[in-house]
C-alpha cells in the first residue's frame, strides 16, 4: 500500500468512527431539553444549606476513540448537577414588546470553489463546490452541490438536501437525500452523515449514502485553513469517495474510488470575496482507474485551478 | 468658566484605512440645516451646551445623518445629538422625562443603574410595551441616588446606532468631592455596518471581525524563540479545543470607529484645564460591544467612584472599563501641556482618544497600542491554569486537565497538577472560607478556586463549547492584556465602596448561574439555556441573596442586573464594592449580594449587545 492509499484508508476509518458515534450523541443531545415550568423548591433548599461540590465529571469510556470525545461537550452531568430553573413556577408575563430574537432564522450561501481547472493534458473544466443553509440555532436545511462542466456538457454533479441538527458544540448530524446528475444515469441516494469542526480546526464532512439496487457510498472531506496574514490563507483539502459496488455507467468502481487533494491560496479582498489559485491532485483507485482509462481519461491528474470563494 | 466649544482637531489623514480607524475630525450628527454640528460637549460647572438639567425633560428620538468615516449613515439620536444630551438630575427630586418616538420602529430608553419602579425601567416586553412610533411615553420617578450613570435604548440594536447619553446626578446634600473641572468622557463604538447584519454575520462566521488571528509566520517566530516543541505545545491545547486565544471580543476595530464624547480620534475631543486644577473625569463605557483600557500618560488617576458609587480613592495608571460600567477619576495635571486620554480597545484593534489641554488645539503624543493580548491557560481553565501566564512549559499537566473527558483518572491528575502548582501558589488567593464550605474529604482541591456547580443543561448541549470546573475566584487580576504591563492597573480588589454594604443582614440563599456560549455557533446563554427557552429567575421579595456567576467562556462578560444593586463580595466573602454592572473575567467566579427590595419584573443580562441578543439574558421576577 503506498502512502496515498494509507492516507485515504485512514481517512475512511475516521469517517467510520465519526459516523458510528453520531447516533449516540444525537440521542444525548435531546435529553437535556430546556427547563420546564416546574417549580424546584427542594432544589433551592439544597442550594442554601448544602452548596456541596458536584462529583467530578466522569470520563467517557476509554474504549471510545479519542476523536469521539471531542465531538461531545464531554462527560455526563455529575449526579448532583443542579437545575438551571430558578423560576419557582413563575413564567414570563404577558407584556408586549419583547424584541429578543435569540434563535433567529439565518441563511447563508457559500460558493467555496467556483473555479477554472486546467488538467495536465491541457483539458479544462469549470467546477463549483458550495453549500447553502437556512435555519435556526440547532436545526437547519442544508443544500450542498459539487459539479464539473467540461467539453460543453455537465460531467458530474452531486446535489444534496439535508436536515442538519446540532448534536454537539462543533458537530451537526445530517439526514436527507442526494441526487447525482451528469454522464451516465442519474442516481438517487438517502444520505446521512455528520459535518463539523474536528479538533485542530479540521472542517470535516462524513456522509453515508444508500441508493437504489443495493448501492452504498461514503464520502469524507476535510479542509484546513492556514493563515499567512489576516487575509492570505492557504487551504489544504482532502476528499475521498467510497462505493459499495461497481457502477460502470458512471465510471465508478467499488471500494475506494477516488481521492482529491487540493491546495488553494486565497486572498480575502473582503471577508466575503476571495480569489485564489491552487493545485489539485486527483487519483482514482481500483476499478475506477480502469473505467477512466477506458473512457480515455487519465487515472491520475495534476490540475491547476483558479477561482473565487464567495459567501453571502 | 468658559464653555468649551470648538473642536480643535487635526486635518483629516487621506488614506482610507487610516481615515476609517481615525474617523473624521468633524464627523458627527448633521444639524437640521444640513451642516455638521461640532460633536463636542463637555461639562464644566453647569455652563455647557447640550446639558439638560432640572426635573422635566423632553427627549425626541429620531434618525439623524452622521458621517464618521467619510460615508454618510443614519444614526438613532436623542434630540438630534450623538451621544444624546447629558441629563443632570438632583438626588431627592422627582424627574419627568417625556420621550417621543419619531422613528418608524418601536423604541425605548433604559436608565442604566437607576433605582426606580420597574414599570419606569424601559425594557420593552418586561417593564413596558415600548414606545410605538409617534407616541410619547412619560417616565416619572423619584431620584434616590447620586453619581455618574447613563441611559440607552433597550430596543434591538438602537444602542449600537447612537441612542445613548450620560446621566449625572448631583447629591442632595452637596458634592463631597472637590473638583475645579468636571467632564463626562463617554466612550462608544460607531459602525457604518448595519447592526442586524453584524449579528447575522456573527451567526455565520463568528471570527469575521477578528483582525488578530494567529498566523503561520507568528508560529515560526514562536518556534524560533521557544523551540518547535514549545510552540507546538503552546498551540496544541487551543487547536484541539478549537478555540482561539485571540477571541477577546466579537466585534472590533474591523468595523468600529471608537468615539470619545461622540468624537472620532482624529477629531480629538478636548477638555481644558489650568495647571494645578483638580479635574474630575466621569468615564462611561456606553459602547455596544467594546471593552476599553484607559490611561492618561503622564497622569495618575485617582479613582473615586465606580458605577456611580463613591469608593475609597485609589491611584492607578490605567483601568479596564467593561461595557456599561462608569468610573469617576480625579486627575491633577501640573504641567502647562497637553495630555492624551487614551482608550484602546481590549483587542488593540483601535482606540478612542481625546486630550486634556490648557488651550484648545493642543495635542500630546498618542501612544502606540499595546501588544495584542493572547489568552492564557488561566483564561481557559480558571485556577487550573493559574501561574501560567507566560504559558512556557511547566503547566502541561494542568493543561491537559481542562479537557475533562480526556482524563479518565481525573482525581489522580488533579493531585499531580496540584503539586505542580505549588510553585505558583503564592500568587493565588487562599481558599475562601465562609463563601462555601471546604470540599468534601477525599476530593482534591485547587488553591484559589471553588469547584463550579454546573447545571444539567450545560452538558450535552451544542450551545456550550466549554465548562470550567475550577474557576478562579480572585478579584486582583487586571485581566488578559493588562497583566504585568508595568503600569498600576485597577482591579475589583482595589474598589471599596465608601460606607460599606447597604444591607447588613445575612444572605439567606444562593443562586448560581453560569455564563456559557458557543463561539462557533454564536450562541450565548446562562446555564446553556437561551432567554427564549428559559423561565424567569425568581427572587423572593425582601430576601437578601447571593448570585454566583461562573464564566465558562474565554470572554469577559459584563453582567447587569436591573433595578437592584449588585454588591460584589471579596474572595473571603466580605463586602467589596457596590455596582450595577459586574464584569466576570474568563474562567472566573464572582459572587455578589442582591437585596431583592424592588418588586416587579427586571432584565438581567450580559451587556455585550450581541451576546444579549444571542440569548445571554434572563428575566428576574421579584415577588
Amino acid at each position: 500500500m503506498n502512502a496515498r492509499m494509507k492516507r485515504a484508508a485512514s481517512a475512511g476509518a475516521l469517517a467510520v468512527a465519526i459516523f458510528a458515534g453520531a447516533p449516540a450523541f444525537a440521542q444525548d443531545a435531546t435529553q437535556d431539553t430546556p427547563v420546564s415550568g416546574q417549580a424546584h423548591h427542594e432544589h433551592h433548599a439544597q442550594h442554601t444549606s448544602q452548596p456541596r461540590a458536584a462529583a467530578p465529571a466522569s470520563a467517557g469510556s476509554s474504549a471510545v476513540p479519542h476523536a469521539m470525545h471531542d465531538m461531545d461537550t464531554t462527560s455526563a452531568p455529575a449526579a448532583h448537577a443542579r437545575s438551571p430553573d430558578y423560576s419557582d413556577g413563575y413564567h414570563y408575563g404577558t407584556m408586549e414588546g419583547m424584541e429578543m430574537h435569540d434563535d433567529p432564522a439565518v441563511g447563508s450561501l457559500l460558493l467555496d470553489r467556483l473555479e477554472y481547472v486546467e488538467a495536465r493534458d491541457g483539458g479544462h473544466a469549470v467546477t463549483v463546490d458550495g453549500e447553502a443553509w437556512y435555519g435556526r440555532n440547532f436545526d437547519k436545511l442544508w443544500l450542498k452541490f459539487e459539479g464539473e462542466r467540461a467539453e460543453g456538457r455537465l460531467q458530474d454533479m452531486r446535489t444534496e438536501a439535508l436536515w442538519s441538527h446540532a448534536v454537539a458544540p462543533f458537530w451537526d448530524a445530517q439526514l436527507g437525500v442526494r441526487h447525482d446528475f451528469g454522464i451516465g444515469p442519474d442516481r438517487t441516494w438517502a444520505a446521512f452523515g455528520i459535518e463539523g469542526l474536528a479538533p485542530y480546526w479540521f472542517e470535516t464532512e462524513a456522509t453515508f449514502y444508500v441508493g437504489q439496487a443495493g448501492r452504498t457510498a461514503a464520502r469524507v472531506a476535510f479542509e484546513y485553513e492556514a493563515r499567512f496574514t489576516q487575509r492570505l490563507i492557504l487551504q489544504p483539502s482532502l476528499e475521498a469517495n467510497f462505493y459499495g459496488r461497481d457502477d460502470p455507467q458512471r465510471g465508478i468502481g467499488s471500494g475506494l474510488s477516488d481521492v482529491e487533494a487540493g491546495l488553494r491560496l486565497r486572498y480575502e479582498i473582503r471577508r466575503e470575496f476571495a480569489p485564489y489559485v491552487g493545485v489539485v491532485w486527483q487519483q482514482r483507485f481500483g476499478r475506477s482507474r480502469g473505467f477512466a482509462r477506458a473512457q480515455g481519461e487519465p487515472a491520475d491528474d495534476l490540475q491547476f485551478v483558479a477561482g473565487f470563494r464567495v459567501w453571502f | 468658566m468658559k464653555p468649551i466649544h470648538g473642536n480643535p482637531g487635526s486635518p483629516i489623514p487621506v488614506l482610507s484605512r487610516r481615515r476609517f480607524v481615525q474617523g473624521l475630525a468633524l464627523g458627527g450628527t448633521a444639524a437640521v440645516l444640513g451642516g455638521f454640528v461640532k460633536p463636542v460637549w463637555a461639562l464644566t460647572a453647569g455652563n455647557q451646551p447640550r446639558v439638560l438639567s432640572g426635573t422635566t425633560f423632553d427627549l425626541d428620538i429620531a434618525e439623524s445623518e452622521v458621517d464618521y468615516t467619510g460615508a454618510r449613515r443614519v444614526a438613532t439620536t436623542v434630540n438630534g445629538q450623538l451621544p444624546g444630551p447629558l441629563l443632570r438630575w438632583r438626588e431627592g427630586t422627582t424627574v419627568s422625562l417625556r420621550v417621543t418616538n419619531r422613528l418608524r420602529v418601536p423604541t425605548s430608553i433604559h436608565w442604566h443603574g437607576i433605582l426606580l419602579p420597574f414599570d419606569m425601567d424601559g425594557v420593552p416586553g418586561i417593564s413596558f410595551p415600548g414606545i410605538a412610533p409617534g407616541e410619547t411615553f412619560t417616565y416619572r420617578f423619584p431620584v434616590r441616588q447620586s453619581g455618574t450613570y447613563w441611559y440607552h435604548a433597550h430596543s434591538r440594536f438602537q444602542e449600537q446606532t447612537g441612542l445613548y447619553g450620560a446621566l449625572v446626578i448631583d447629591p442632595a446634600h452637596g458634592e463631597p468631592v472637590r473638583a475645579d473641572r468636571d467632564y463626562v468622557v463617554m466612550l462608544n463604538d460607531w459602525t457604518d455596518m448595519d447592526s442586524e447584519r453584524i449579528f447575522t454575520v456573527l451567526k455565520k462566521h463568528s471570527e469575521y471581525f477578528n483582525v488578530h488571528q494567529r498566523t503561520v509566520p507568528e508560529f515560526l517566530r514562536d518556534a524560533s524563540a521557544m523551540g518547535l516543541a514549545g510552540a507546538l505545545r503552546e498551540r496544541a491545547m487551543w487547536n484541539r479545543m478549537r478555540m482561539s486565544p485571540r477571541d477577546l471580543i466579537d466585534v472590533t476595530g474591523f468595523t468600529y470607529t471608537y468615539l470619545m464624547n461622540g468624537t472620532a480620534p482624529a477629531g480629538n475631543w478636548t477638555g481644558l484645564f489650568r495647571p494645578g486644577e483638580r479635574v474630575r473625569l466621569r468615564f462611561i463605557n456606553g459602547s455596544a460591544n467594546s471593552y476599553f483600557d484607559v490611561r492618561i500618560p503622564g497622569l495618575k488617576m485617582s479613582v473615586i467612584a465606580a458605577d456611580g458609587q463613591d469608593v475609597e480613592p485609589v491611584a492607578v495608571d490605567e483601568f479596564r472599563i467593561a461595557v456599561a460600567e462608569t468610573y469617576d477619576v480625579i486627575v491633577e495635571p501640573q504641567e502647562n501641556r497637553a495630555y492624551t486620554i487614551f482608550a484602546q480597545s481590549i483587542d488593540r484593534s483601535g482606540y478612542a482618544r481625546g486630550t486634556l489641554a490648557p488651550r484648545p488645539g493642543m495635542e500630546a503624543e498618542v501612544p502606540p497600542m499595546d501588544a495584542v493580548p493572547t489568552l492564557t491557560m488561566a483564561d481557559m481553565m480558571g485556577a487550573m491554569g493559574e501561574g501560567d501566564h507566560a504559558m512556557h512549559g511547566m503547566q502541561h499537566d494542568a493543561v491537559s486537565l481542562s479537557r475533562r473527558e480526556r482524563v479518565p483518572e481525573g482525581r489522580v491528575r488533579v493531585r499531580q497538577s496540584h503539586d505542580a502548582m505549588h510553585s505558583s501558589e503564592s500568587s493565588l488567593r487562599r481558599h475562601a472560607p465562609g463563601l462555601r464550605p471546604p470540599l468534601p474529604t477525599g476530593e482534591a482541591s485547587v488553591p484559589g478556586a471553588i469547584r463550579a456547580n454546573h447545571a444539567r443543561t450545560e452538558f450535552h448541549n451544542p450551545g456550550v463549547d466549554m465548562r470550567v470546573d475550577w474557576p478562579r475566584i480572585n478579584l486582583d487580576d487586571p485581566g488578559p492584556g493588562l497583566r504585568d504591563n508595568g503600569r498600576r492597573v485597577l482591579t475589583y480588589a482595589d474598589l471599596h465602596t465608601l460606607g460599606g454594604s447597604l444591607y447588613p443582614e445575612p444572605v439567606t440563599r444562593e443562586i448560581e448561574l453560569h455564563l456559557d456560549g458557543s463561539m462557533e455557533r454564536f450562541i450565548w446563554s446562562f446555564d446553556g439555556v437561551i432567554f427564549s427557552k428559559a423561565n424567569p429567575v425568581h427572587f423572593r421579595y425582601g430576601e437578601h441573596l447571593r448570585v454566583v456567576l461562573c464564566n465558562d467562556t474565554m470572554m469577559n462578560h459584563p453582567i447587569h442586573l436591573h433595578g437592584m444593586w449588585s454588591e460584589v463580595e471579596s474572595p473571603d466573602g466580605e463586602f467589596q464594592v457596590r455596582k450595577h454592572t459586574v464584569n466576570v473575567q474568563p474562567a472566573q467566579r464572582v459572587a455578589y449580594r442582591v437585596k431583592a427590595d424592588a418588586p416587579g419584573r427586571w432584565a438581567f443580562h450580559c451587556h455585550l449587545l450581541y451576546h444579549m441578543e444571542a440569548g445571554m439574558f434572563r428575566e428576574v421576577v421579584v415577588a
